[in-house]
Protein backbone atom coordinates (compact mmCIF):
# COMPACT_ATOMS: atom_id res chain seq x y z
CA UNK A 1 0.00 0.00 0.00
CA UNK A 2 1.31 3.43 -0.99
CA UNK A 3 -0.25 6.46 0.66
CA UNK A 4 -0.56 9.52 -1.54
CA UNK A 5 -0.72 13.05 -0.20
CA UNK A 6 -4.19 14.34 0.70
CA UNK A 7 -3.23 17.32 2.83
CA UNK A 8 -2.08 19.38 -0.17
CA UNK A 9 -0.93 22.86 0.78
CA UNK A 10 -2.05 22.33 4.39
CA UNK A 11 0.59 19.73 5.30
CA UNK A 12 2.89 22.11 7.15
CA UNK A 13 0.01 23.79 8.96
CA UNK A 14 -1.34 20.41 10.08
CA UNK A 15 2.06 19.25 11.31
CA UNK A 16 2.54 22.50 13.19
CA UNK A 17 -0.89 22.16 14.85
CA UNK A 18 -0.12 18.58 15.83
CA UNK A 19 3.14 19.67 17.48
CA UNK A 20 1.37 22.52 19.26
CA UNK A 21 -1.23 20.08 20.59
CA UNK A 22 1.55 18.10 22.26
CA UNK A 23 3.34 21.12 23.64
CA UNK A 24 3.77 21.08 27.40
CA UNK A 25 2.62 17.46 27.84
CA UNK A 26 4.65 14.79 29.65
CA UNK A 27 5.69 11.74 27.63
CA UNK A 28 2.89 9.72 29.23
CA UNK A 29 0.33 12.41 28.43
CA UNK A 30 1.55 12.60 24.84
CA UNK A 31 1.33 8.82 24.57
CA UNK A 32 -2.25 8.92 25.81
CA UNK A 33 -3.11 11.77 23.47
CA UNK A 34 -1.76 9.78 20.53
CA UNK A 35 -3.89 6.77 21.54
CA UNK A 36 -7.02 8.91 21.73
CA UNK A 37 -6.12 10.48 18.40
CA UNK A 38 -5.80 7.06 16.69
CA UNK A 39 -9.20 6.03 18.03
CA UNK A 40 -10.84 9.30 16.95
CA UNK A 41 -9.32 9.17 13.47
CA UNK A 42 -10.29 5.49 13.10
CA UNK A 43 -13.87 6.38 13.88
CA UNK A 44 -13.72 9.20 11.31
CA UNK A 45 -12.47 6.75 8.65
CA UNK A 46 -15.07 4.21 9.68
CA UNK A 47 -14.12 1.52 7.13
CA UNK A 48 -12.70 -1.67 8.67
CA UNK A 49 -11.02 -2.90 5.51
CA UNK A 50 -9.29 0.44 4.97
CA UNK A 51 -8.34 0.65 8.66
CA UNK A 52 -6.78 -2.80 8.57
CA UNK A 53 -4.71 -1.85 5.54
CA UNK A 54 -3.63 1.42 7.24
CA UNK A 55 -2.61 -0.46 10.38
CA UNK A 56 -0.45 -2.76 8.25
CA UNK A 57 1.10 0.24 6.47
CA UNK A 58 1.98 1.80 9.82
CA UNK A 59 3.52 -1.45 10.96
CA UNK A 60 5.55 -1.59 7.76
CA UNK A 61 4.12 -4.89 6.52
CA UNK B 1 39.91 30.85 -6.18
CA UNK B 2 38.99 33.10 -3.28
CA UNK B 3 36.85 36.13 -4.10
CA UNK B 4 38.83 39.35 -4.49
CA UNK B 5 37.32 41.88 -2.10
CA UNK B 6 38.23 45.15 -3.85
CA UNK B 7 37.32 48.18 -1.72
CA UNK B 8 34.95 50.77 -3.18
CA UNK B 9 36.51 54.24 -3.50
CA UNK B 10 35.72 56.93 -0.95
CA UNK B 11 35.62 60.57 -1.97
CA UNK B 12 34.75 63.47 0.32
CA UNK B 13 31.00 64.23 -0.07
CA UNK B 14 29.97 67.75 -1.17
CA UNK B 15 28.09 68.28 2.11
CA UNK B 16 31.39 68.66 3.95
CA UNK B 17 32.10 71.98 2.29
CA UNK B 18 28.64 73.44 1.55
CA UNK B 19 25.05 72.53 2.44
CA UNK B 20 23.54 70.12 -0.10
CA UNK B 21 20.09 70.65 -1.62
CA UNK B 22 17.27 68.51 -0.21
CA UNK B 23 17.45 65.01 -1.71
CA UNK B 24 14.29 63.10 -2.66
CA UNK B 25 15.62 59.83 -1.19
CA UNK B 26 18.51 58.83 1.05
CA UNK B 27 19.16 55.08 1.33
CA UNK B 28 21.11 53.92 4.37
CA UNK B 29 23.02 50.71 3.67
CA UNK B 30 24.69 49.59 0.42
CA UNK B 31 24.05 45.86 0.76
CA UNK B 32 22.02 44.01 -1.87
CA UNK B 33 18.78 45.61 -0.67
CA UNK B 34 20.04 49.21 -0.57
CA UNK B 35 21.74 48.92 -3.96
CA UNK B 36 18.69 47.26 -5.56
CA UNK B 37 16.51 50.03 -4.06
CA UNK B 38 18.68 52.74 -5.63
CA UNK B 39 18.58 51.04 -9.05
CA UNK B 40 14.82 50.52 -8.91
CA UNK B 41 14.28 54.19 -8.05
CA UNK B 42 16.73 55.32 -10.75
CA UNK B 43 14.85 53.26 -13.35
CA UNK B 44 11.75 55.25 -12.32
CA UNK B 45 13.73 58.48 -12.68
CA UNK B 46 14.18 59.11 -8.93
CA UNK B 47 17.59 60.24 -7.65
CA UNK B 48 19.01 58.85 -4.40
CA UNK B 49 22.07 59.09 -2.19
CA UNK B 50 23.25 55.74 -0.80
CA UNK B 51 25.25 55.85 2.44
CA UNK B 52 27.28 52.97 3.84
CA UNK B 53 29.63 52.91 6.82
CA UNK B 54 31.76 50.23 5.10
CA UNK B 55 33.51 50.04 1.72
CA UNK B 56 33.50 46.39 0.64
CA UNK B 57 30.83 43.95 -0.48
CA UNK B 58 29.50 41.25 1.86
CA UNK B 59 32.35 39.30 3.46
CA UNK B 60 31.42 35.63 3.18
CA UNK B 61 28.80 34.15 0.86
CA UNK B 62 25.82 34.78 3.23
CA UNK B 63 22.62 34.89 1.14
CA UNK B 64 23.17 32.36 -1.65
CA UNK B 65 19.74 31.07 -2.82
CA UNK B 66 17.89 33.39 -5.19
CA UNK B 67 14.37 32.33 -6.13
CA UNK B 68 12.69 32.65 -9.50
CA UNK B 69 10.56 35.68 -8.67
CA UNK B 70 13.65 37.43 -7.26
CA UNK B 71 15.56 36.66 -10.46
CA UNK B 72 12.69 38.16 -12.48
CA UNK B 73 12.95 41.31 -10.35
CA UNK B 74 16.74 41.35 -10.84
CA UNK B 75 16.07 40.96 -14.57
CA UNK B 76 14.05 44.16 -14.45
CA UNK B 77 16.89 45.82 -12.49
CA UNK B 78 19.38 44.75 -15.18
CA UNK B 79 21.49 42.02 -13.53
CA UNK B 80 19.27 38.92 -13.82
CA UNK B 81 21.01 37.45 -16.87
CA UNK B 82 24.44 38.00 -15.35
CA UNK B 83 23.34 36.23 -12.15
CA UNK B 84 21.90 33.32 -14.11
CA UNK B 85 25.08 32.95 -16.17
CA UNK B 86 27.33 32.90 -13.09
CA UNK B 87 25.03 31.08 -10.65
CA UNK B 88 24.62 27.36 -10.10
CA UNK B 89 21.22 26.09 -11.19
CA UNK B 90 20.68 23.12 -8.95
CA UNK B 91 18.71 20.19 -10.11
CA UNK B 92 18.67 17.18 -7.78
CA UNK B 93 17.73 17.23 -4.11
CA UNK B 94 18.43 14.29 -1.82
CA UNK B 95 17.16 13.87 1.71
CA UNK B 96 18.92 11.45 4.01
CA UNK B 97 18.00 10.04 7.39
CA UNK B 98 21.17 8.71 8.98
CA UNK B 99 23.15 7.09 6.17
CA UNK B 100 20.00 6.09 4.24
CA UNK B 101 18.58 8.16 1.41
CA UNK B 102 14.91 8.76 2.21
CA UNK B 103 14.11 10.09 -1.24
CA UNK B 104 15.47 12.18 -4.08
CA UNK B 105 13.69 14.67 -6.27
CA UNK B 106 14.49 16.20 -9.61
CA UNK B 107 13.80 19.89 -9.72
CA UNK B 108 13.14 19.83 -13.45
CA UNK B 109 12.45 23.37 -14.54
CA UNK B 110 8.92 23.96 -15.80
CA UNK B 111 9.20 24.90 -19.48
CA UNK B 112 8.36 28.39 -20.64
CA UNK B 113 10.12 30.49 -17.97
CA UNK B 114 13.23 32.61 -18.44
CA UNK B 115 14.47 31.78 -14.93
CA UNK B 116 14.67 28.48 -13.02
CA UNK B 117 13.11 27.83 -9.58
CA UNK B 118 16.28 29.18 -8.02
CA UNK B 119 20.02 29.52 -8.37
CA UNK B 120 22.88 29.57 -5.89
CA UNK B 121 25.11 32.64 -6.08
CA UNK B 122 27.18 34.21 -3.33
CA UNK B 123 25.91 37.51 -1.97
CA UNK B 124 29.23 39.21 -2.76
CA UNK B 125 28.67 38.60 -6.49
CA UNK B 126 25.15 39.98 -6.30
CA UNK B 127 26.41 43.09 -4.51
CA UNK B 128 29.24 43.49 -7.01
CA UNK B 129 26.84 43.21 -9.99
CA UNK B 130 24.44 45.68 -8.37
CA UNK B 131 27.24 48.13 -7.56
CA UNK B 132 28.45 47.92 -11.17
CA UNK B 133 24.90 48.41 -12.43
CA UNK B 134 24.55 51.63 -10.38
CA UNK B 135 27.25 53.16 -12.62
CA UNK B 136 24.73 53.15 -15.47
CA UNK B 137 22.92 55.94 -13.55
CA UNK B 138 25.67 58.49 -12.73
CA UNK B 139 23.13 61.34 -12.44
CA UNK B 140 20.64 59.43 -10.31
CA UNK B 141 22.68 57.26 -7.91
CA UNK B 142 25.24 58.83 -5.59
CA UNK B 143 27.09 56.04 -3.73
CA UNK B 144 28.95 57.21 -0.65
CA UNK B 145 31.11 54.67 1.16
CA UNK B 146 32.63 55.25 4.62
CA UNK B 147 29.66 57.54 5.34
CA UNK B 148 28.21 56.52 8.71
CA UNK B 149 24.85 57.89 9.81
CA UNK B 150 25.17 58.88 13.47
CA UNK B 151 21.73 60.47 14.01
CA UNK B 152 18.52 61.26 12.18
CA UNK B 153 15.44 63.33 12.92
CA UNK B 154 12.03 63.10 11.26
CA UNK B 155 10.56 66.58 10.83
CA UNK B 156 7.18 65.46 9.49
CA UNK B 157 7.69 66.20 5.79
CA UNK B 158 11.45 65.58 5.65
CA UNK B 159 14.26 63.89 7.55
CA UNK B 160 17.67 65.25 8.50
CA UNK B 161 20.71 62.99 8.92
CA UNK B 162 24.03 63.55 10.66
CA UNK B 163 26.82 61.71 8.89
CA UNK B 164 30.42 60.96 9.91
CA UNK B 165 33.14 60.52 7.26
CA UNK B 166 36.94 60.13 7.44
CA UNK B 167 37.05 63.88 6.73
CA UNK B 168 34.54 64.98 9.34
CA UNK B 169 30.78 65.42 9.82
CA UNK B 170 28.05 66.80 7.60
CA UNK B 171 24.27 66.93 7.37
CA UNK B 172 21.81 65.82 4.70
CA UNK B 173 18.11 66.55 4.26
CA UNK B 174 15.78 64.18 2.43
CA UNK B 175 12.11 63.65 1.64
CA UNK B 176 12.37 59.92 2.39
CA UNK B 177 14.87 57.98 4.50
CA UNK B 178 15.00 54.32 3.46
CA UNK B 179 16.66 52.11 6.08
CA UNK B 180 18.39 49.16 4.39
CA UNK B 181 20.89 48.79 7.21
CA UNK B 182 20.37 45.12 7.87
CA UNK B 183 19.42 42.84 10.76
CA UNK B 184 21.29 44.97 13.32
CA UNK B 185 19.76 48.18 11.89
CA UNK B 186 21.20 51.22 13.69
CA UNK B 187 18.20 53.22 12.41
CA UNK B 188 15.81 50.86 14.19
CA UNK B 189 17.86 51.02 17.40
CA UNK B 190 18.01 54.83 17.37
CA UNK B 191 14.22 54.88 17.08
CA UNK B 192 13.95 52.28 19.85
CA UNK B 193 11.42 50.23 17.87
CA UNK B 194 10.50 46.80 19.26
CA UNK B 195 11.77 43.96 17.07
CA UNK B 196 10.13 40.85 18.40
CA UNK B 197 9.57 37.24 17.50
CA UNK B 198 10.85 33.73 18.11
CA UNK B 199 14.51 33.09 18.96
CA UNK B 200 15.83 29.61 18.27
CA UNK B 201 18.29 28.16 20.75
CA UNK B 202 20.15 26.00 18.26
CA UNK B 203 23.56 27.06 17.05
CA UNK B 204 24.43 26.51 13.41
CA UNK B 205 27.83 26.43 11.77
CA UNK B 206 28.07 27.68 8.17
CA UNK B 207 31.23 26.83 6.29
CA UNK B 208 32.20 27.53 2.70
CA UNK B 209 34.88 25.22 1.36
CA UNK B 210 36.53 25.24 -2.04
CA UNK B 211 36.99 21.79 -3.60
CA UNK B 212 38.06 20.82 -7.11
CA UNK B 213 36.35 17.44 -6.80
CA UNK B 214 32.59 17.38 -6.38
CA UNK B 215 31.46 15.73 -3.15
CA UNK B 216 28.34 14.53 -5.02
CA UNK B 217 29.97 11.38 -6.36
CA UNK B 218 31.09 10.73 -9.94
CA UNK B 219 29.10 13.41 -11.70
CA UNK B 220 28.96 17.15 -12.16
CA UNK B 221 25.23 17.65 -11.57
CA UNK B 222 24.76 20.24 -8.82
CA UNK B 223 22.76 18.71 -6.01
CA UNK B 224 21.44 19.67 -2.61
CA UNK B 225 21.94 17.10 0.12
CA UNK B 226 20.15 17.34 3.40
CA UNK B 227 20.69 14.95 6.31
CA UNK B 228 18.55 14.37 9.34
CA UNK B 229 20.75 12.66 11.95
CA UNK B 230 23.80 12.49 9.66
CA UNK B 231 26.15 9.57 10.37
CA UNK B 232 29.11 11.96 10.50
CA UNK B 233 27.53 14.40 12.93
CA UNK B 234 25.47 12.74 15.57
CA UNK B 235 21.92 13.69 16.40
CA UNK B 236 21.80 16.88 14.33
CA UNK B 237 21.11 18.03 10.78
CA UNK B 238 23.44 18.92 7.92
CA UNK B 239 23.11 20.58 4.53
CA UNK B 240 25.50 20.59 1.58
CA UNK B 241 25.06 22.48 -1.67
CA UNK B 242 27.10 24.04 -4.40
CA UNK B 243 27.94 27.64 -5.25
CA UNK B 244 29.94 28.93 -8.24
CA UNK B 245 33.75 28.74 -8.27
CA UNK B 246 33.73 25.21 -6.78
CA UNK B 247 32.64 26.61 -3.44
CA UNK B 248 30.42 24.32 -1.36
CA UNK B 249 28.17 25.54 1.43
CA UNK B 250 27.97 23.29 4.47
CA UNK B 251 25.45 24.02 7.25
CA UNK B 252 25.75 22.00 10.45
CA UNK B 253 23.33 22.14 13.33
CA UNK B 254 25.43 22.20 16.51
CA UNK B 255 22.81 22.07 19.22
CA UNK B 256 21.88 24.60 21.90
CA UNK B 257 24.80 24.02 24.29
CA UNK B 258 27.56 25.27 22.07
CA UNK B 259 30.30 27.80 22.56
CA UNK B 260 30.19 29.75 19.27
CA UNK B 261 33.70 31.18 19.71
CA UNK B 262 35.18 27.73 20.28
CA UNK B 263 33.29 26.22 17.32
CA UNK B 264 34.34 28.88 14.80
CA UNK B 265 37.96 27.76 14.83
CA UNK B 266 39.83 25.75 12.21
CA UNK B 267 40.78 23.22 14.86
CA UNK B 268 37.12 22.38 15.45
CA UNK B 269 35.82 22.90 11.91
CA UNK B 270 38.38 20.93 9.87
CA UNK B 271 37.53 17.52 11.41
CA UNK B 272 33.81 18.22 10.87
CA UNK B 273 34.41 18.93 7.16
CA UNK B 274 36.65 15.87 6.76
CA UNK B 275 33.86 13.76 8.25
CA UNK B 276 31.66 14.85 5.32
CA UNK B 277 34.03 15.03 2.36
CA UNK B 278 36.56 12.39 3.41
CA UNK B 279 40.05 12.71 1.96
CA UNK B 280 39.04 15.15 -0.81
CA UNK B 281 41.40 18.13 -0.58
CA UNK B 282 39.67 21.40 0.24
CA UNK B 283 40.33 25.00 1.22
CA UNK B 284 38.37 26.71 3.99
CA UNK B 285 36.91 29.89 2.49
CA UNK B 286 34.65 31.36 5.18
CA UNK B 287 32.86 30.27 8.33
CA UNK B 288 30.38 31.60 10.81
CA UNK B 289 28.60 30.25 13.89
CA UNK B 290 25.23 31.76 14.60
CA UNK B 291 21.88 31.49 16.31
CA UNK B 292 18.92 32.93 14.52
CA UNK B 293 15.53 34.31 15.16
CA UNK B 294 12.37 35.12 13.31
CA UNK B 295 11.35 38.69 14.15
CA UNK B 296 9.86 41.76 12.55
CA UNK B 297 8.83 45.30 13.19
CA UNK B 298 5.12 45.92 13.76
CA UNK B 299 5.23 48.58 11.06
CA UNK B 300 7.73 49.08 8.24
CA UNK B 301 6.65 52.67 7.50
CA UNK B 302 7.33 55.24 10.23
CA UNK B 303 6.25 58.47 8.60
CA UNK B 304 9.23 59.46 6.38
CA UNK B 305 11.48 56.62 7.59
CA UNK B 306 10.84 53.34 5.75
CA UNK B 307 12.39 49.99 6.64
CA UNK B 308 13.30 47.57 3.85
CA UNK B 309 14.86 44.10 4.03
CA UNK B 310 16.50 42.69 7.17
CA UNK B 311 16.12 45.98 9.05
CA UNK B 312 12.35 45.32 8.93
CA UNK B 313 12.26 41.54 9.32
CA UNK B 314 14.62 38.63 9.91
CA UNK B 315 13.96 34.94 9.32
CA UNK B 316 15.81 31.69 9.85
CA UNK B 317 17.80 30.75 6.75
CA UNK B 318 15.73 27.65 5.88
CA UNK B 319 13.65 28.40 2.82
CA UNK B 320 15.83 31.28 1.63
CA UNK B 321 13.47 34.04 2.62
CA UNK B 322 15.91 36.69 3.86
CA UNK B 323 17.46 38.06 0.68
CA UNK B 324 14.46 37.03 -1.42
CA UNK B 325 12.02 38.70 0.97
CA UNK B 326 14.11 41.87 0.94
CA UNK B 327 14.15 42.07 -2.85
CA UNK B 328 10.36 41.71 -2.87
CA UNK B 329 10.24 44.68 -0.46
CA UNK B 330 12.29 46.71 -2.93
CA UNK B 331 10.06 45.65 -5.82
CA UNK B 332 6.99 46.70 -3.84
CA UNK B 333 8.32 50.07 -2.64
CA UNK B 334 10.26 51.41 -5.65
CA UNK B 335 7.37 52.28 -7.95
CA UNK B 336 5.29 53.62 -5.06
CA UNK B 337 7.92 56.12 -3.87
CA UNK B 338 8.49 57.13 -7.50
CA UNK B 339 4.74 57.61 -8.13
CA UNK B 340 4.43 59.79 -5.00
CA UNK B 341 7.55 61.86 -5.74
CA UNK B 342 6.53 62.30 -9.39
CA UNK B 343 3.09 63.53 -8.33
CA UNK B 344 1.14 60.61 -9.83
CA UNK B 345 -0.07 59.20 -6.53
CA UNK B 346 -1.00 60.51 -3.09
CA UNK B 347 1.44 60.03 -0.21
CA UNK B 348 -0.86 57.42 1.36
CA UNK B 349 0.22 54.97 -1.38
CA UNK B 350 3.35 54.43 0.75
CA UNK B 351 1.13 53.02 3.48
CA UNK B 352 0.23 50.14 1.15
CA UNK B 353 3.91 49.11 1.22
CA UNK B 354 3.46 48.69 4.94
CA UNK B 355 0.25 46.66 4.56
CA UNK B 356 1.53 44.44 1.75
CA UNK B 357 5.04 43.74 3.04
CA UNK B 358 4.07 43.26 6.70
CA UNK B 359 1.73 40.59 5.30
CA UNK B 360 4.49 39.14 3.09
CA UNK B 361 7.05 38.99 5.86
CA UNK B 362 4.58 37.40 8.28
CA UNK B 363 4.11 34.65 5.67
CA UNK B 364 7.90 34.24 5.35
CA UNK B 365 8.33 34.07 9.12
CA UNK B 366 5.55 31.48 9.42
CA UNK B 367 7.17 29.25 6.79
CA UNK B 368 10.72 29.48 8.06
CA UNK B 369 9.67 29.02 11.69
CA UNK B 370 7.82 25.83 10.70
CA UNK B 371 10.89 24.49 8.86
CA UNK B 372 13.10 25.31 11.81
CA UNK B 373 10.71 23.61 14.22
CA UNK B 374 10.71 20.48 12.07
CA UNK B 375 14.50 20.44 11.91
CA UNK B 376 15.07 21.13 15.58
CA UNK B 377 12.56 19.08 17.60
CA UNK B 378 12.06 20.68 21.00
CA UNK B 379 10.88 17.60 22.90
CA UNK B 380 11.09 13.79 22.71
CA UNK B 381 7.59 13.63 21.24
CA UNK B 382 8.50 16.12 18.49
CA UNK B 383 11.62 14.06 17.74
CA UNK B 384 9.51 10.90 17.62
CA UNK B 385 7.03 12.34 15.12
CA UNK B 386 9.86 13.77 13.03
CA UNK B 387 11.68 10.42 12.88
CA UNK B 388 8.50 8.50 12.04
CA UNK B 389 7.66 10.96 9.23
CA UNK B 390 11.13 10.23 7.88
CA UNK B 391 10.69 6.46 8.11
CA UNK B 392 7.26 6.58 6.41
CA UNK B 393 8.69 8.79 3.65
CA UNK B 394 10.66 5.96 2.05
CA UNK B 395 7.38 4.26 1.01
CA UNK B 396 4.67 6.89 1.22
CA UNK B 397 4.52 10.10 -0.84
CA UNK B 398 2.26 11.80 1.72
CA UNK B 399 5.03 11.66 4.33
CA UNK B 400 7.58 13.14 1.92
CA UNK B 401 5.37 16.19 1.70
CA UNK B 402 5.60 16.61 5.48
CA UNK B 403 9.41 16.62 5.55
CA UNK B 404 10.32 20.24 5.96
CA UNK B 405 13.93 21.30 5.44
CA UNK B 406 12.80 24.69 4.16
CA UNK B 407 10.00 25.58 1.76
CA UNK B 408 11.19 27.45 -1.28
CA UNK B 409 10.39 31.15 -1.18
CA UNK B 410 7.24 31.91 -3.16
CA UNK B 411 6.04 35.39 -4.04
CA UNK B 412 3.26 36.42 -1.74
CA UNK B 413 -0.40 36.75 -2.56
CA UNK B 414 -1.68 40.33 -2.29
CA UNK B 415 -5.34 39.55 -3.02
CA UNK B 416 -6.39 41.12 0.29
CA UNK B 417 -4.48 44.32 -0.49
CA UNK B 418 -6.49 47.56 -0.73
CA UNK B 419 -4.75 48.15 -4.07
CA UNK B 420 -6.28 45.01 -5.64
CA UNK B 421 -9.66 45.05 -7.40
CA UNK B 422 -11.36 41.69 -6.79
CA UNK B 423 -11.82 39.50 -9.82
CA UNK B 424 -11.64 36.00 -11.19
CA UNK B 425 -8.98 34.79 -13.65
CA UNK B 426 -6.35 32.05 -14.07
CA UNK B 427 -3.95 34.47 -12.35
CA UNK B 428 -6.17 36.29 -9.89
CA UNK B 429 -5.66 39.87 -8.69
CA UNK B 430 -2.94 40.00 -6.03
CA UNK B 431 -0.77 37.29 -7.58
CA UNK B 432 2.42 38.08 -9.44
CA UNK B 433 2.47 37.65 -13.20
CA UNK B 434 3.82 34.41 -14.63
CA UNK B 435 6.47 34.44 -17.27
CA UNK B 436 5.89 33.11 -20.81
CA UNK B 437 8.05 32.98 -23.93
CA UNK B 438 7.09 35.39 -26.72
CA UNK B 439 8.17 36.23 -30.25
CA UNK B 440 8.29 39.94 -30.96
CA UNK B 441 9.46 42.31 -33.67
CA UNK B 442 12.99 42.07 -32.22
CA UNK B 443 12.99 38.29 -31.95
CA UNK B 444 12.32 35.96 -29.01
CA UNK B 445 11.69 37.58 -25.64
CA UNK B 446 9.86 36.97 -22.36
CA UNK B 447 6.63 38.34 -20.96
CA UNK B 448 8.32 39.47 -17.73
CA UNK B 449 10.88 41.42 -19.76
CA UNK B 450 8.18 42.97 -21.94
CA UNK B 451 5.89 44.28 -19.20
CA UNK B 452 7.70 45.02 -15.97
CA UNK B 453 8.21 48.49 -14.60
CA UNK B 454 4.96 50.16 -15.73
CA UNK B 455 1.25 49.83 -15.29
CA UNK B 456 0.48 47.55 -18.22
CA UNK B 457 -2.68 46.19 -19.81
CA UNK B 458 -2.00 42.75 -21.18
CA UNK B 459 -4.18 40.21 -22.90
CA UNK B 460 -3.99 36.97 -24.83
CA UNK B 461 -7.59 37.49 -26.00
CA UNK B 462 -8.84 39.06 -29.23
CA UNK B 463 -10.20 42.12 -27.35
CA UNK B 464 -8.49 45.36 -28.44
CA UNK B 465 -6.89 47.18 -25.51
CA UNK B 466 -8.10 50.77 -24.97
CA UNK B 467 -5.61 53.66 -24.85
CA UNK B 468 -5.45 55.14 -21.35
CA UNK B 469 -2.90 57.78 -20.37
CA UNK B 470 -0.11 56.31 -18.22
CA UNK B 471 -0.92 52.67 -19.01
CA UNK B 472 1.25 50.61 -21.37
CA UNK B 473 -0.35 47.95 -23.55
CA UNK B 474 0.78 44.55 -24.73
CA UNK B 475 -1.19 42.28 -27.03
CA UNK B 476 -0.43 38.59 -27.36
CA UNK B 477 -1.40 36.97 -30.68
CA UNK B 478 -2.94 40.30 -31.73
CA UNK B 479 -2.23 42.87 -34.41
CA UNK B 480 -2.72 46.43 -33.18
CA UNK B 481 -1.10 49.85 -32.96
CA UNK B 482 0.49 48.95 -29.58
CA UNK B 483 3.32 46.41 -29.01
CA UNK B 484 2.17 42.93 -29.97
CA UNK B 485 3.88 39.59 -29.59
CA UNK B 486 3.21 36.05 -30.72
CA UNK B 487 2.99 33.47 -27.97
CA UNK B 488 5.73 30.85 -28.28
CA UNK B 489 4.71 27.32 -27.38
CA UNK B 490 1.24 28.33 -26.20
CA UNK B 491 2.37 29.08 -22.61
CA UNK B 492 0.86 32.58 -22.44
CA UNK B 493 -2.63 31.37 -23.42
CA UNK B 494 -2.42 28.46 -20.97
CA UNK B 495 -1.29 30.67 -18.09
CA UNK B 496 -3.54 33.69 -18.71
CA UNK B 497 -6.50 32.25 -20.63
CA UNK B 498 -7.87 33.80 -23.82
CA UNK B 499 -10.87 35.68 -22.42
CA UNK B 500 -9.35 38.13 -19.94
CA UNK B 501 -7.59 41.48 -19.89
CA UNK B 502 -5.05 41.88 -17.10
CA UNK B 503 -3.94 45.10 -15.47
CA UNK B 504 -0.44 44.67 -14.05
CA UNK B 505 1.21 46.94 -11.50
CA UNK B 506 4.76 48.18 -12.15
CA UNK B 507 6.00 45.39 -9.84
CA UNK B 508 4.32 42.76 -12.04
CA UNK B 509 1.49 41.89 -9.64
CA UNK B 510 -1.95 41.55 -11.20
CA UNK B 511 -4.10 44.33 -9.69
CA UNK B 512 -7.29 43.80 -11.72
CA UNK B 513 -8.80 41.58 -14.42
CA UNK B 514 -11.55 42.36 -16.93
CA UNK B 515 -13.72 40.32 -19.28
CA UNK B 516 -14.52 43.39 -21.40
CA UNK B 517 -12.32 46.28 -22.48
CA UNK B 518 -14.14 48.90 -20.39
CA UNK B 519 -11.90 52.00 -20.18
CA UNK B 520 -13.74 53.44 -17.16
CA UNK B 521 -13.36 50.21 -15.16
CA UNK B 522 -9.68 49.92 -16.13
CA UNK B 523 -8.97 53.51 -15.16
CA UNK B 524 -10.78 53.03 -11.83
CA UNK B 525 -8.69 49.93 -11.05
CA UNK B 526 -5.47 51.77 -11.92
CA UNK B 527 -6.47 54.69 -9.68
CA UNK B 528 -7.19 52.26 -6.89
CA UNK B 529 -3.77 50.64 -7.35
CA UNK B 530 -2.19 54.10 -7.17
CA UNK B 531 -3.94 54.75 -3.88
CA UNK B 532 -5.99 57.62 -5.39
CA UNK B 533 -9.34 56.09 -4.45
CA UNK B 534 -8.60 53.96 -1.38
Amino acid sequence: MTLEDKLGPNGDAFYNTLMNTHEGLTDAQSHALNARLVLILANEIGDLQKLTALLMAAKGV
Amino acid sequence: MAYDYAPFPYSPPPGLTAPEPRHPVVIVGAGPIGLAMAIDLAQHGVASVVLDDNNVVSVGSRAICWAKRTLEIFDRLGIGERMLAKGVTWKIGRNFHGDKQVYAFDLLPEPGHKYPAFINLQQYYVEQYLAERTRDFPDLIDLRFLNKVTAHTDHGDHVTLDIATPDGHYTLTTDYYIACDGAGSATRKRMDLPFEGQTFEEHFLIVDVEMETSPFGNHDTPERWFWFNPPFHNGQSALLHKQPDNIYRIDLQLGPDTDPKLEATEEKVLPRIKAIVGDTPFRLDWMSVYKFRCAKLDRFVHNRVIFVGDSAHVVSPFGARGGNGGIQDVDNLGWKIAAVLNGQAPEKLIESYNTERVHGSAENILNSARATNFMTPKSPIEALFRNEVLSLAADHPFARKLINSGRLSQPCDLSSSPLSTAGDAPIAPGFPMMDAPLDGPDGPTWLTTAVQGHFTLMTASTMPLPAIKGIHRIGINQQADYPCFASAGGHAETRYGTDRIYLLRPDGHVCAVFDTADPAAIKAARDRALGVTI
